[in-house]
């Protein structure tokens, strides 16, 4: 510990201690636990408290107080911990009200048994606990007292003790104390409403997944015994973490799944005219307690179908998800609660009425389930059931009441869709039933991007960049695409009185260009005309668009297109570059000077020839001419004005620019040395020059421009600058000096007013 | 009479009323029964595979059987929607009492009237049919003309004359303005948030209360509605013992502002691609929401070039008078009328020439005529006013729109007579009138006692009855009517109040009978006047009889006011409180009565004595004593009873 921290820390622990001060945030303590470990990991213990006597003083007033701080306590703890854990058990402290200290004693509680059962009762203690030590007896008894209590906060923090204990200790001593605890936490369930079930359920799960679950059919008994005591909304997580084991028997899976499957279940069966297709596998037939959830009340119903939803998703993602999954029937459900929301559904059950009054118009649910259906799209169904997809979700692009989140989610989940759409078995291009659906979507898209609601047209956008980036190659997308009215629409939002969509706009023409597909109808005649009115139109963007969002686009774009060898680009690449760079440099947003960097970067690699980082349907790249000389290389550097930039960005004040720009001259540099280029251009006026001019941009004085580079005097000034230095300097944080534990004392003791220095700094 | 406002449905069963010559419309084929007879052939005519009556339009009245409107005191307008049917009523029925309604109802009213009365005057029909109204040949005419109800009573438009005799009866009122109606009710009108001077009414006496709720709109924070109105004041709905809920949204599945998005892309899509958008409206209402939302749309669709035009006789008053009713304005658009920026952004439509309007299509208009275009005109009924003309010029070709905006009129029926059209036919209805989620709310903010509504309330649409979120769902379920059913509401007026003169008060002599209770008798007179009730000061002679009026001196005896004063007794005082049996017969005792017997009875106890055969029946309100004509020893008891009575 330095010096200068040890005259501070007395002061800091008689703050601490004296119960009229006002003690920092807890972010504060959190931060001087931190560096107390760093300063323990780095040497002994032992001596630190004997330099600092303070730091015992300070555990002793703190455990020896009546009526400790909850916080001040909460951090001693963990700082006594820190010290010497194996010391002493501390009082219980479980009841506190404040969820900091509660977390900690339960933490204690637990780091104590394990430490209690080391050693000699290492092995296989029998289950009654009589050679236990008895340390770890009094703990496991004040659990079982609360486990037995009626009081529910009680019982929440004995299982979550227990949850801790069973995720830590993998040891054999936590099998007896499943054995021991078990025919406690089963009583639980026989009550009503059964208390802290959701502390329960992390319990459960908890214990399945160490290795008690493994050994104990008993376990299994009590999962399957909740799963059928919990209702229906309760269940669910419990169904999902069971579903997520590793090695659990099929008979409780199936019967998880089935939980899960529920509210689906019921979902089919209120919106099926007669009976239909098989659904869901048996055990998961809509039960009437799933039924008087949906009917009890809105929010029930709203809260179960959601949670089911949700769950299903993030199960059918993971590779341990049930087989056979049923595909069909959720498919179905999913349409049916789509159709439930949107009104169209004609149900005859009452059920199925009710359904429709409580979900019609229901935007969360709506979210729910068009995510899920998203996720579908992984997998196959029936031609007819994808027909009915591709029909509710043309349904809610359509409908005017789709909210804007609503449609972005089903702009989402149409994409998914058309992506996986299986591909014509003939040719590489896409099948009648995805041709047949374009046609229908396209008028929609084009509507949409004339929404006067901005979110609308903003994810009818995305969904075209999107959609294009995949399919931009396919015939019969293209050809849609062009007759349709959307590519000139796409330009005409470039104008868009909202900077979101204007940055949209940017990307889809961008996206649509590098594909040909931004031309009017008589565009592909005349390609050039319009390429060339995209590139000055965006350039337009970036040199004066007010917002930042439209510009930062502009700049992916440009950089893609470099990347991509876009015709236009490739035509007449220093002068793209140039004039890119020209408008970067000027640039308010630091993120359009980042990124104007990263267009530096691959534009010098590929005149340096690097391979990798060349898209395969590159047009028209220096690739078959040979790799340019260093010479040349510079030159063209010189000519794209590209030095001056990178220079000015490396005085830049906003680091992660300087920091770019640095990485980057390092990597010219590093290309420059080894092939011997020119040396001797030591005193040159200049190199004289410049190093004037950059001193004076590191002083803030940026006004001046470099004037023309010779490329010797750049790799000269290259050479005289420690970029290294920079590098590690700029590597740092801009606030390590505010970071330090000197500051943070300082921070502290401030707050309290024990800094008289600082006392005039109130006026 | 609440509202008054006029079913123009029945216009759609007439031909349209052309402004130029229109050769289709003229040479339409005459209507024959099957049979080949043709006696109809000059008033029915076939078009466009449907049969329409070739006369000048007319309009189904209110219920004019039910009651006799000349017994009607008050007609109570809540919006200018409300009070079409107001010069029939009070012109025709022999009406003499008194309409209220705000001052921009009727303003914007009056221009509603105005342009429906040009519309229909200036282009003149000579003929009337009648005919087809008789109720045998009716039942023989193809649907929907065999369908439509009370064709009888279907009458022509009224005159401008007539409007403004209508008018001319109307009391301004100002909301939460309390108006008395012959001291018998108190009348409020409410902001209803749903138009420019749009009302609810509070109907109230002293006990009890009655809120009439319709035409309302909860959609003040709605940035596409843009805050126009005064919002609608809820809170004083509260206490209601009944509450008449009607004007409800009529497309309670279109929320407006889907609709409105859907408006502004068809018409974006349409102008893009060359063609012209036709938007049939009322000069007023809908159409400022619109321009609104285009004002903020037309730049970032691009539409910056595209004219927009305004046509109606009234469209230059309609402009103006959105602009000066600042009062009637939301607080933020009320701060706008101070400013140099207009209220309504349509002013900066017409300053920057996007939006021009004209009274008619003849004149400068066919000047400035540039294509692309979009036009609101009228009538939403495609009967009359400048639409038609519009809709025979530009539905034959698949570029142009035409989009339905106003809820009032089944957009297929108005097209009937256009068909086939090539036009593009866009509905977007835009109704910001409470839907059933918000009625929900309203009542459970408000909770009236009861709520009568509309019977189409209470059930699901006919076309989707499965869509049970879609009706009136309330605790007691709502009271539903239909057409001419007579309804008793369900409270009973049981007090009144009355009020005491102060020199009457100051006479009172209270006494506390229970903690916080009171009571003193008061002798009065009470008088009664326009339902007002006061007990005054009883003429002289206090307690006694009243002085007689000296008679007069010769000449006829007159009767005279006072002479009906009923002659007032000497009161004997009241009494008050209970008698304890046991003490009572402990007094008794006191007094030398003995061989004493109590027996208790349902009511209470009955005293024997017997040996002097006398009994004392004491009950809770009343005490008998019973014995044989010995009036003394009944007074002795008397005396006896009263001393455990308290005496006022």
């Amino acid at each position: 510990m330095d010096p200068e921290c040890s005259r501070l820390l007395p002061a800091l622990c008689a703050v601490l201690v004296d119960p009229r001060q006002p003690v920092a945030d807890d972010t504060c303590l959190e931060k001087l636990l931190d560096w107390f470990k760093t300063v323990t990991e780095a040497g002994p213990s032992l001596l630190l408290l004997q330099e600092n006597p303070c730091l015992v003083e300070l555990l002793f007033r703190v455990l020896k107080a009546h009526d400790p701080r909850p916080r001040v306590l909460s951090f001693s703890l963990r700082l006594a911990g820190l010290f010497a854990a194996q010391e002493d058990c501390f009082q219980y402290l479980q009841g506190d009200s404040s969820l900091f200290v509660a977390s900690a004693a339960g933490q204690l509680l637990v780091h104590i048994l394990a430490l209690a059962m080391r050693g000699p009762a290492e092995g296989h203690p029998s289950p009654q606990g009589c050679d236990w030590p008895a340390c770890a007896q009094k703990i496991v008894c004040h659990v079982e007292d609360s486990l037995r209590s009626t009081a529910t906060p009680q019982v929440t923090q004995a299982l979550n003790v227990l949850t801790t204990t069973f995720g830590h200790c993998h040891s054999p001593w936590t099998q007896g104390l499943w054995v021991r605890l078990s025919p406690l936490v089963a009583c639980l369930l026989e009550k009503d409403p059964i208390p802290a079930s959701h502390s329960l359920v992390d319990l459960l799960l908890s214990v399945a997944r160490s290795p008690v679950g493994s050994s104990d059919c008993g376990l299994w008994e009590t999962l399957a015994q909740t799963l059928s005591h919990l209702s229906p909304t309760q269940a669910g997580p419990l169904a999902l973490g069971i579903l997520k084991l590793q090695d659990c028997p099929q008979a409780l899976k199936t019967q998880a799944f089935g939980v899960l499957l529920q509210p689906l279940a019921c979902v089919l069966k209120a919106a099926a005219q007669a009976p239909g297709p098989p659904g869901f596998p048996e055990g998961a037939t809509g039960d009437s307690i799933t039924v008087d959830t949906f009917l009890s009340s809105k929010s029930a119903c709203v809260g179960l179908l959601c949670q089911a939803l949700a769950h299903l998703e993030l199960l059918q993602l993971l590779p341990q998800r049930p087989s056979p999954w049923p595909q069909a029937p959720l498919l179905r459900a999913a349409v049916a609660i789509l159709r439930f929301c949107h009104g169209s559904a004609a149900p005859t059950s009452d059920v199925g009425g009710h359904l429709c009054a409580v979900l019609a118009g229901c935007v969360r649910v709506q979210r729910a389930a068009l995510d899920f259906l998203g996720t579908l799209s992984q997998g196959t169904g029936p031609q007819e059931l994808v027909t009915q997809v591709f029909a509710v979700l043309l349904e809610y692009l359509t409908s005017p009441d789709s909210s804007p989140m609503v449609l972005k989610k089903a702009f989402q989940a149409t994409l998914r869709w058309l992506l996986g759409s299986p591909k014509a078995p003939s040719c590489c291009d896409l099948d009648p039933h995805t041709q047949l659906f374009l046609g229908e979507l396209l008028p929609v898209l084009r509507k949409r991007l004339c929404s006067p609601c901005w979110e609308a047209r903003d994810s009818g956008l995305e969904f075209l960049t999107q959609v294009t980036r995949h399919w931009g190659g396919q015939a019969a997308f293209r050809h849609a695409l062009l007759a349709s009215e959307v590519p000139e629409l796409t330009g005409q939002l470039l104008r868009d009185p909202e900077s979101y969509v204007r940055a949209s706009a940017v990307t889809a023409t961008g996206q649509l260009s590098s594909w040909g597909l931004y031309a009017t109808p008589t565009g592909p005649e005349h390609p050039e005309v319009q390429q060339e009115s995209l590139f000055t139109e965006l350039l337009h963007i970036l040199s004066t668009d007010s917002e930042g969002f439209p510009r930062r686009a502009v700049m992916h774009v440009f950089t893609q297109w470099l990347k991509d060898g876009h015709a236009d680009v490739a035509e007449d690449l220093e002068q793209f570059v140039a004039r890119v760079l020209q408008a970067a440099s000027q640039d308010l947003d630091w993120e359009v000077r980042a990124q104007g960097l990263e267009l530096a970067l691959v534009f010098l690699e590929q005149l340096l020839g690097q391979p990798g980082s060349r898209c395969p349907y590159a047009v028209a790249l220096p690739e078959a001419a040979p790799p340019a000389t260093l010479a040349q290389v510079l030159q063209a550097l010189c000519r794209v004005q590209l030095f001056e930039f990178a220079l000015r960005a490396l005085f830049d004040c906003d680091r992660p620019v300087a920091q770019k720009s640095c990485d980057l001259l390092l990597f010219l540099k590093a290309k420059a040395t080894p092939c011997g280029g020119p040396q001797e251009a030591g005193a040159s006026p200049d190199v004289v020059s410049v190093e004037a001019a950059l001193q004076r941009w590191q002083a803030g004085e940026q006004g001046q421009p470099l004037g023309e580079l010779e490329p010797e005097a750049v790799m000269a000034v290259l050479r005289s600058m420690d970029l290294e230095g920079l590098r590690g300097m700029l590597a740092k944080s801009s606030d390590h000096m505010e970071k330090s534990p000197q500051s943070l004392l300082q921070d502290m003791l401030a707050t309290v007013g024990v800094l008289g220095e600082n006392e005039a700094d109130c006026y | 009479m609440l509202d008054c406002g006029l079913d123009m449905t029945s216009t759609l069963n007439f031909l349209p009323l052309p402004l130029v010559q229109n050769p289709r419309l003229s040479n339409l084929p005459g209507w024959s029964l099957k049979d080949g007879n043709a006696f109809l052939d000059k008033e029915l005519k076939e078009c466009s595979g449907h049969v329409f009556v070739d006369s000048v339009p007319e309009f189904c009245l209110p219920e004019t059987e039910l009651i006799d409107l000349s017994t009607v005191d008050v007609i109570l307008i809540s919006n200018y929607h409300c009070m079409m049917a107001l010069p029939y009523i009070t012109e025709h029925t022999g009406f003499t009492g008194t309409v209220y309604a705000t001052e921009p109802t009727v303003q914007i009213g009056r221009l509603l009237m105005e342009e429906l009365v040009n519309f229909i005057e200036r282009v003149p029909k000579a003929q009337s049919a009648s005919l087809w109204k008789n109720k045998d040949t009716q039942r023989l005419l193809p649907s929907p003309l065999k369908d439509a109800v009370e064709v009888s009573t279907w009458r022509r438009c009224y005159t401008m004359q007539e409007v403004n005799s209508a008018l001319s009866k109307i009391q301004l009122v100002g909301y939460s303005q309390k108006i008395e109606l012959f001291g018998a009710v108190q009348v409020t009108p409410l902001s209803s948030g749903y138009a420019l001077g749009s009302s609810n009414w509070i109907i109230q006496s002293h006990y009890e209360k009655v809120s009439y709720v319709s035409g309302s709109s909860l959609l003040t924070t709605h940035p596409q509605f843009s805050v126009v109105f005064q919002p609608m004041d809820q809170a004083s709905l509260k206490n209601s013992d009944v509450l008449i809920l009607t004007g409800l949204t009529q497309i309670p599945t279109a929320n407006p502002d889907g609709m409105v998005g859907e408006f502004c892309s068809n018409l974006a899509l349409t102008v893009r691609n060359g063609g012209n958008v036709l938007v049939p409206c009322y000069p007023s209402g809908v159409i400022y929401d619109l321009l609104e939302c285009l004002y903020q749309y037309i730049d970032s669709a691009g539409l910056s070039s595209i004219p927009f035009y305004f046509i109606s006789p009234v469209a230059n008053s309609s402009l103006e008078f959105s602009q000066i009713f600042a009062e009637w304005l939301c607080h933020n658009k009320q701060t706008k009328v101070y400013l140099p920026e207009p209220p309504f952004p349509h002013a900066e439509l017409i300053q920057t020439n996007k939006l021009k309007h004209y009274p008619s299509i003849h004149g400068d208009f066919s000047n400035d005529f540039r294509q692309p275009c979009v036009v609101f005109t009228g009538h939403p009924s495609l009967r009359f006013g400048d639409v038609v003309h519009f809709m025979e010029l530009w539905g034959k070709s698949s570029l142009n729109t035409v989009i339905f905006t106003e809820p009032d009129f089944s957009y297929l029926e108005a097209l009937a007579p256009y068909q086939p059209l090539a036009m593009k036919c866009i509905y977007c209805p835009i109704d910001t009138r409470l839907n059933f989620i918000q009625v929900s709310k309203l009542l459970k903010e408000v909770q009236p006692l009861h709520v009568v509504c509309p019977e189409q309330y209470t059930q699901p649409p006919p076309a989707q009855s499965h869509r049970v979120d879609l009706m009136i769902d309330c605790q007691p379920p709502a009271m539903s009517y239909r057409r001419a059913e007579v309804l008793a509401l369900p409270f009973r007026r049981r007090y009144e109040k009355i009020e005491i003169m102060p020199e009457l008060a100051d006479s009172l002599v209270p006494m506390e009978i229970k903690p916080g209770i009171s009571l003193a008798t008061v002798s009065a007179v009470l008088h009664t006047k326009d339902n007002k009730h006061v007990l005054q000061v009883p003429p002289r002679g206090g307690w006694g009889p009243p002085p007689r009026p000296a008679q007069p001196t010769g000449g006829k005896k007159r009767k005279r006011p006072s002479d009906d004063i009923p002659d007032c007794k000497v009161l004997k005082p009241l009494l008050s409180g209970s008698i304890p049996v046991e003490q009572f017969v402990q007094t008794l005792e006191k007094h030398g009565f003995s061989d004493i017997k109590v027996e208790d009875t349902a009511k209470g106890h009955i005293v024997l004595l017997q040996e002097a055969e006398t009994l004392i029946q004491i009950e809770e309100d009343s005490t008998h004593i019973i014995c044989d004509n010995d009036e003394v020893l009944r007074v002795r008891l008397r005396d006896l009873v009263l001393k455990f009575l308290q005496k006022f």
